[in-house]
């Protein structure tokens, strides 16, 4: 053994290369209880690894071809020996990987880890974190469902509203005039080759740089970054007090990324698969497409924003946020590193973690899109209509017949476009009530004109039903009084 | 370098003129592999931008569409590939206003491309994306849209309503006019 051993060093020189790079010492903290802080990088690609794995096997089954994809993925839930779990890991895997990589990113922003020397440790993670959210995406696209379809088309619209350029970025993200085979292709090379590839090599350039720049040192208070003298200081620290990085550092890390392991196992097979959902065929209407949970902010933030700023987000948001956060290490590269030293960033990170939760949580309920079937499936609810009058109920038949529901709720159910009328008879006179329906909202906001698709006898059964939508006791609304001279 | 460079003279000193054209030849010659190499891809990878030749749908006699009625309309659209499968099958609204005239609305809303449902009982065509709204004529209603639905080419040809096969409509490519397609 000894000599096989002897035989193989004697042509690799594992010890020259290899040895130093596991033994090479980093700062006694990172072996204490602050050591608990570093172990989220090792779990994303711990995670990484689970990604690499499962996705090779669901590509000795999957059909990455607009006419088979779907059922190759119902075939891998339901006959292929464990295809369920395969695919239910790499979505659950793949979605802890976003937070993992999300939450270690946080982390070195608050302990401000990305000051001199690492600037370039930064700007590759930065570069990981959206090759992350793009192989999310990409993923989703290769679930070939209506969600998959209807994305790839809000996707190509959005590339459609750039200035000139839009028609020739739609066809070359579709890969042709409409979304097929070709799109799917291209999806599927993305995930598969160019994005992997990508990702890859970032994350050797990343490692590399925390090797040969060494693991920051938890922060403390007072200690400042000063580019001059950090480097000096930080190696006679490491003489001083080093530890090998192959020991008790790495333990921490293995012992995360087994518990993290085991906790996306249990759950993926608890969870199970996502999808695939509705079929994939553009003709089957009433499709409401949403995307995966990592882009429920941006889903939310383009479905909130004013209609005239829409093409202005959709074009330089991006470029912000990436401008934004690739500038972070050069806007602060020296100075404390102690986040109780530094209150602008714990805000920021607390400002935009509750943004985006915020905006996540309404991407979920989605309250813009129109209920498509409240109109008959929500009945008009009891209590509502138990005093009404024969024009009234008319009135309510017309409300539920021309669709008001899908945006309009009462008691809560139904759309939420537009308000909740539960109440409506005790804010809107009878002639608003019928200004409002007959004209919409002026300007041509939200409520469309519904002047020409209603007849004069459905409009006084329907304004008088909505009048008597009222709390029980309350008289309803009536013009301000002109006030006597 | 000092002790090598007086006993043996470096190749560039021997033949200056000779080491230098080597060099650039080297340099040429990469730059030329380089170039025969990436046109080529180039062009593939830009292959998804040709011209497609125009190609008609035929949805069936005037006489199958209802006066004044908007009627949902579906066939597998000739643009795609022949292993699209369901994705290529496509729908249109065809509103036929009497006279040999209609309006053929492709069901892709203007906004960013979810298709619409169109609800004769209101007679407003819904998104269910963003709750864009649009009249029976296809004329924007309310909501995030900026236009109207986007209309096929179409034409009566033998007895049979023919459309031109949609592409994807977006704001800047649209199907009225038969642009790139």
């Amino acid at each position: 053994m000894k000599r096989i051993l002897a035989w193989l060093e004697a042509r690799l020189s594992l010890r020259d290369t290899v040895g130093p790079m596991l033994m090479h010492p980093i700062p006694r903290g990172v072996a204490g209880p602050m050591g608990w802080w570093y172990v989220l990088g090792s779990a994303s690609m711990t995670l990484l690894l689970i990604q690499v794995l499962s996705g090779i096997g669901l590509a000795l089954v999957y059909v990455p071809t607009a006419d088979h994809a779907y059922e190759s993925l119902v075939y891998l839930n339901y006959q292929q020996p464990l295809g369920w779990f395969l695919r239910s890991l790499h979505y659950w895997s793949g979605s802890a990987m976003v937070c993992m990589v999300v939450v270690h990113m946080t982390q070195v922003f608050l302990h401000a880890a990305f000051k001199y020397p690492r600037e370039l440790n930064w700007l590759t993670g930065v570069l990981l974190l959206f090759f992350t959210l793009g192989m999310a995406f990409t993923g989703q696209v290769l679930r070939w469902d209506a969600d998959a379809y209807w994305g790839v088309g809000v996707g190509a619209s959005m590339a459609g509203r750039v200035p000139g350029l839009g028609p020739y970025l739609v066809d070359l993200l579709l890969g042709g005039p409409l979304i097929g085979s070709d799109t799917l292709s291209r999806f599927f090379a993305l995930h598969v080759f160019i994005i992997p590839g990508l990702l890859l090599t970032f994350l050797a350039a990343h490692l590399w740089l925390v090797l040969k720049r060494g693991i920051s040192e938890p922060p403390v208070p007072g200690k400042i970054v000063d580019p001059r003298t950090y480097q000096e200081e930080y190696e006679k620290e490491l003489k001083k007090d080093g530890v090998p990085f192959f020991g008790e550092a790495l333990l921490k890390d293995a012992l995360f990324s087994s518990l993290t392991v085991v906790v996306i196992v249990v759950l993926a097979a608890i969870a199970g698969p996502k999808g695939p959902g509705a079929l994939p065929e553009p003709a089957l209407l009433g499709a409401n497409p949403k995307p995966d949970w990592p882009f429920w902010w941006l889903f939310a933030l383009l479905s909130l924003s004013p209609p005239g700023a829409e093409t202005f987000i959709i074009l330089a948001l991006p470029v912000v946020l990436i401008g934004a956060l690739l500038l972070v290490p050069f806007v602060s590269n020296r100075g404390e590193r102690a986040p109780s030293r530094r209150p602008v960033t714990v805000l920021s990170v607390i400002v935009i973690a509750t943004v985006i939760a915020v905006l996540t949580y309404q991407g979920a309920t989605e309250p813009w899109s129109p209920v498509m079937g409240a109109w008959s499936g929500d009945a008009v609810p009891e209590s509502l209509i138990q005093a009404s009058t024969p024009l009234q109920l008319q009135g309510a038949l017309v409300f539920q017949n021309k669709q008001c529901r899908n945006c309009h709720a009462l008691q809560g159910i139904g759309g939420r476009r537009g308000p909740d009328l539960t109440r409506v008879g005790i804010r809107l006179t009878r002639d608003q009530l019928i200004d409002q329906v007959s004209n919409g909202t002026p300007g041509g906001g939200n409520m469309p004109a519904y002047g020409k698709q209603i007849k004069p006898a459905e409009m006084s059964g329907l304004v008088d039903f909505l009048v008597s939508l009222r709390p029980p006791g309350q008289k309803p609304a009536r013009p301000a009084a002109i006030a006597q001279p | 370098m000092s002790h090598s460079a007086s006993q043996t003279p470096s190749p560039a000193q021997t033949n200056p003129g000779r080491r230098t054209f080597l060099q650039w030849l080297t340099y040429a010659t990469g730059a030329v592999a380089a170039a025969v190499l990436a046109v080529p891809f180039a062009g593939y990878l830009l292959g998804a931008l040709r011209k497609h030749r125009v190609q008609w749908v035929k949805l069936g006699p005037p006489s199958n569409f209802p006066l004044n009625e908007t009627i949902a309309e579906t066939f597998d659209n000739p643009l795609g590939q022949p292993w699209d499968g369901m994705a290529a099958r496509t729908g249109v609204y065809v509103r036929n206003l009497g006279e040999d005239r209609f309006l053929v609305f492709a069901m892709n809303c203007a906004h960013l491309g979810c298709p619409v449902t169109w609800f004769p009982q209101s007679g407003l065509f819904l998104c269910p994306c963003h709750g864009g709204v649009y009249y029976e004529n296809g004329q924007r209603a309310s909501g995030p849209p900026t236009r109207g639905l986007f209309q096929c080419v179409w034409r009566i040809r033998n007895g049979q309503l023919e459309i031109q096969a949609p592409h994807l409509p977006t704001l800047q490519n649209t199907l009225d006019r038969p642009v790139r397609v």
